[in-house]
């Protein structure tokens, strides 16, 4: 395959709203380059993971090579990157942007344009791709598919009168997608005597071959023997394979070359040594400097997680440690709480990959979770000069020793239609952001712009916005930076002791209202004892809220004979089985889901 | 251990049958025609048979009708039971022998009929003195029924009688069971049990539940109960377990043997009869509570293919059954006792339990008795659960 002509080769990728049928185009695509039978096609062949299937949603980027017979008589290859399809992976969808060349806009021709489509169109346009629009869906009633091409001239700016009409679900107007790739869709770029230079744009752990790095080559060449190196990490190997994207399987080949998309393996062990964004060049003739546009992954969203069952705990590392392999943006080290034990804080990029975490630590390895509430990292200055990033509110330093704290801020766009503008702005205030302005798609529909703090919208902001807007509302965001914040930790204390994996930060005028609904919940996920139990909620020693669960009155089996006390026995049993999967703290037994139902307190 | 041929039994002959079924009850017990009847006795005859060779070196202290209503056989019909049982088993000369009775289910004369016959205790289904929460519960005889059958047992003869009563039922004031409370009182039986309703799952009250008075609530329930054991205890009926009160002397020997078994093992006990349960030794099994099959494995004299739900108790299971059915008696267990039975000291093997317990006040310790406090008995499955 080495001559392929750079020619005709065409990388790309799909860019589109969540549920505007990018996958389903996709799918489409592979099938119509005939490479693929029918029977070989899965439901969706890009989404392969189960959970993302279920959630319809991309999680790692799947890459597919195809071969298309064009109407000139010739034969291109299609690389196909798809792109995760949620704001927490932007990054990951930067990296996977800069492996192309050019990028197809699905709209959703009854929904038009919504606030990821632009998200997501500005980062292509931003790493020069060429883009160029389709319209999907044109076979549902609500169709309106002139309005949307008017719509993306309008709002984005690009050419939209020739876009092809299609519906990826019924295999409409497939074949002019095809072609428009061939046309709209330019060809790579890259000499292949210049040195290696490889852009990473993601990787999969592999029991046999270690770590399979999926990389673009801009420039130069690489194959089995050449001696690489990774320049923002360091790590160095030897490659002992490439190879191109089957149709989920991967294909070796001779070499990868300058505008080529395809995998190398080097007995990688970690993919830590193989970030996404790093770029790959050789380590005897290296390039000058590496690609632009390197960034290490942040955790934005972190949290406690804990078995349920403490002798689990070995299998809980074994379990994040085998995610790891396959998502370097999974952060996590081990600590202990009072009230929970051995567990592990780990760091996410969002919510949403924390949920896939915790899915799929729940699913596939088998294991029974305790989550503590999810917080963000807060900076924290101290008197003495110090700064300490603060991912666990138990590490909360003396209010003595704070000079003052700071908070993430994001900045946030909103998608929504007019009727709904006033309800949203209202749940924005409500959850101190700052209104930054609003912009009129068109007639019907508003960008509003805001700057949000991060720690209000990890949560269920994203719930309060469906709700508010009856799922019209669209929402994307950035990390902007940090500000100075008024923030407090709120202690849950149960009967008098501090629950240490329940506190948490908290701006100072939520606390309140925080602290009281969380001793209401608690109060109802607490069962009887034999004492009375207080549960209080404390801001720096000063109790704020309580309430109290009053002491169990009565439990005896009024009558125990012969023919009952198999049956007796056995309630008595299951009472007992219950206790044990309790947690202790002090005197009182808390339920696991006690430390959970605490996470939901927004949704009644 | 006793020698074997003074090894002692409890015996306990189950009566399946009922004229209709209380909303409450969940006891295996349905109404049933002549010739079912009939079948069932023929069966449980044969039982009695086969089964004997099993028990040559017992004798029993205890016999006891249980149901269902055993009471609406006919006085031949049980006599004809007792027949068998003298037949095949050694009784003793004093043994306790027990008949569940329901009012409306007797008449003068077959009460004569079953003391001739060697019944010397009556246990009496009464419930409620007041007619509507009788009705409520679904029972098919009104307080003055009860009084008759009652007037009836004692002219023939019957010294030894308990009344049972259920407190907690739907729409109850605690005036209203003081009320019953006082009623029976008045009659002097020497042996009262006085349990607190039980919502058990797949009864009608269970199912309906929305539809009767409210349940009193636990506060009110608590008082009932501890109202009980003071009016009682004013007129001289001393609880002796969780539910039961007897006058000195009148305390239930067959129903002891289940909460003292295990003592040195002298009291095993075997259940005849549909679903009936039987321990000997550390074997423990339930007769099938399958009609069809009962009597046809009867009929077919394959009597250990009755036997089901068998277990073998384990040492630690014994010595929880000591400590979970012996506490449930209010003189609770003996440390001394313990050992006898287990070579072990139970603070060897329960010290934890017993220490928490005690601290919260809720088990006592008098000397060699530990016991549940009054405040323990309230909460006693939480404590009893710990010594599983």
């Amino acid at each position: 395959m080495s001559q392929t002509e750079q020619s005709r080769i065409r990388n790309f990728c799909i860019v589109a709203h969540i549920d505007h049928g990018k996958s389903t185009l996709a799918d489409r695509i592979i099938e119509k380059t005939g490479l693929l039978t029918s029977r070989e096609m899965q439901e969706q062949v890009l989404d392969n993971m189960e959970l993302e299937r279920e959630r319809g949603i991309t999680i790692k980027a799947q890459t597919v090579r195809t071969v298309y017979q064009a109407q000139d008589g010739q034969e291109y290859i299609f690389n196909l990157i798809d792109t995760p399809g949620h704001v927490d992976f932007n990054y990951e969808v930067s990296r996977a942007l800069a492996a192309c060349d050019g990028a197809i806009l699905v709209v959703d021709a009854a929904q038009g344009i919504e606030a990821q489509t632009l998200a997501n169109v500005y980062l292509a346009l931003d790493h020069d791709l060429d883009v160029f629009p389709v319209i999907n869906k044109i076979d549902l009633p609500s169709a309106q598919p002139e309005w949307v091409k008017n719509e993306i001239e309008d709002v984005i700016g690009i050419e939209a009168q020739d876009a092809p009409l299609i519906s990826a679900k019924n295999g409409i107007g497939i074949e002019e997608v095809l072609e428009a790739i061939v046309h709209k869709i330019p060809a790579p770029k890259g000499n292949i005597d210049n040195p290696l230079q490889a852009l990473i744009f993601d990787s999969v752990y592999d029991s046999y071959k270690g770590v399979i790095v999926f990389c673009r080559v801009m420039e130069g060449r690489v194959a089995k023997g050449t001696k690489i190196k990774m320049m923002a990490t360091g790590a160095t190997a030897e490659v002992v394979e490439v190879g191109y994207f089957g149709a989920g399987q991967f294909i070796p080949c001779e070499e990868l070359s300058a505008g080529m998309v395809g995998y190398l393996t080097a007995s990688i062990k970690n993919v830590k040594d193989t970030a996404v964004g790093d770029t790959v060049t050789d380590a005897e003739h290296p390039c000058e400097k590496p690609l632009p546009g390197y960034k290490r992954v942040q955790s934005m969203v972190y949290c406690g997680l804990y078995p349920t069952d403490g002798a689990k705990y070995p299998d809980l590392r074994d379990a994040l440690e085998k995610l790891q392999l396959n998502d370097a943006s999974l952060f996590y080290e081990p600590e202990t709480s009072i009230a929970l034990g051995f567990g592990f804080r780990c760091g996410f990029l969002g919510l949403l990959h924390l949920e896939i975490i915790q899915e799929r630590l729940e699913r596939e390895y088998n294991l029974d979770l305790v989550t503590t509430a999810p917080g963000v990292i807060y900076k924290v200055y101290k008197t003495n000069g110090e700064v300490v990033e603060l991912t666990n509110p138990s590490n909360l330093p003396d209010p003595s020793e704070i000079d003052h704290m700071e908070e993430p801020i994001v900045s946030a766009e909103i998608m929504v239609t007019t009727e709904f503008i006033g309800s949203i702005m209202e749940l924005c205030q409500e959850r101190r952001g700052r209104y930054l302005g609003m912009e009129y798609v068109e007639g019907t529909r508003a960008l509003l712009k805001y700057e949000l703090p991060l720690n209000e919208i990890i949560y269920d902001f994203f719930d309060a916005l469906k709700s508010r807007s009856r799922g019209y509302a669209s929402f994307d965001y950035d990390l902007k930076d940090y500000e100075l914040a008024e923030l407090v930790k709120l202690d849950i204390l149960i009967n008098r002791e501090e629950v240490d994996a329940l506190s948490f930060i908290v701006h100072k005028d939520s606390a309140y209202e925080r602290g009281r609904k969380m001793c209401e919940k608690l109060k109802d996920e607490i069962p009887r004892h034999l004492f009375e139990i207080p549960i209080q909620a404390a801001v720096g020693g000063k109790i704020i809220a309580r309430e109290t669960v009053k002491a169990m009155r009565k439990d005896v089996l009024a009558k125990c004979y012969g023919g009952d006390i198999t049956r007796k026995k056995k309630l008595l049993e299951k009472q007992k089985e219950g206790k044990k999967r309790m947690r202790q703290i002090g005197n009182v037994e808390i339920p696991q889901k006690a430390f959970m139902a605490v996470l939901k307190l927004d949704n009644e | 251990m006793n020698k074997k041929n003074s090894m002692k039994l409890g015996i306990y002959v189950h009566i399946p049958f009922c004229v209709r079924k209380c909303v409450y009850c969940d006891f295996l017990s349905a109404p049933a025609g002549n010739d079912m009847r009939q079948a069932y006795l023929e069966a449980l005859k044969k039982e009695l048979a086969c089964e004997a060779e099993n028990y040559r070196g017992y004798e029993a202290d205890t016999v006891f009708f249980g149901g269902g209503t055993p009471s609406l056989l006919e006085a031949r019909e049980l006599t004809d039971c007792l027949e068998q049982l003298r037949t095949h088993y050694r009784i003793a000369r004093d043994a306790e022998m027990t008949l569940e009775v329901n009012p409306k289910t007797v008449t003068q004369e077959k009460l004569v009929q079953l003391r001739a016959a060697g019944i010397n205790r009556l246990s009496i289904g009464l419930q409620s003195a007041e007619d509507e929460e009788l009705r409520l519960l679904g029972r098919i005889h009104t307080y003055a029924d009860f009084l008759q059958t009652y007037e009836w047992a004692r002219a023939a003869g019957f010294d030894n009688i308990n009344i049972d009563l259920i407190s907690g039922i739907p729409g109850q004031t605690t005036a209203a069971w003081q009320e019953t409370l006082e009623k029976v009182l008045r009659l002097r039986p020497e042996h009262i049990s006085a349990y607190s309703l039980i919502v058990e799952e797949g009864t009608p009250l269970y199912e309906h539940l929305e539809e009767y008075p409210k349940l009193p609530d636990e506060e009110c329930d608590r008082q009932m109960y501890r109202e009980t054991k003071q009016l009682l205890e004013e007129q001289g009926y001393e609880r002796y377990e969780i539910s039961n009160y007897a006058r000195e002397g009148f305390a239930c020997r067959h129903n002891r043997i289940y909460w003292q078994r295990g003592r040195h093992h002298t009291s095993d006990y075997v259940g005849f009869g549909l679903g009936a349960t039987s321990m000997v030794g550390c074997l423990r099994w339930k007769n099938t509570a399958d009609m069809k099959r009962y009597l046809s494995l009867c009929h077919a004299g394959d009597i250990d293919a009755l036997k089901e739900e068998r277990e073998t108790l384990s040492e630690r299971d014994c010595m929880a059954e000591f400590m979970l059915l012996g506490l449930r008696m209010t003189c609770g267990v003996s440390a001394k006792e313990f050992y006898d039975t287990f070579r072990m000291k139970v603070e060897a093997v329960y010290g934890d339990v017993l220490k928490k317990y005690e601290k919260y006040g809720l088990l006592a310790r008098d000397r060699d008795w530990i016991y549940l406090t009054d405040a323990g008995i309230d909460v006693s499955n939480v404590v009893l659960a710990d010594f599983l």
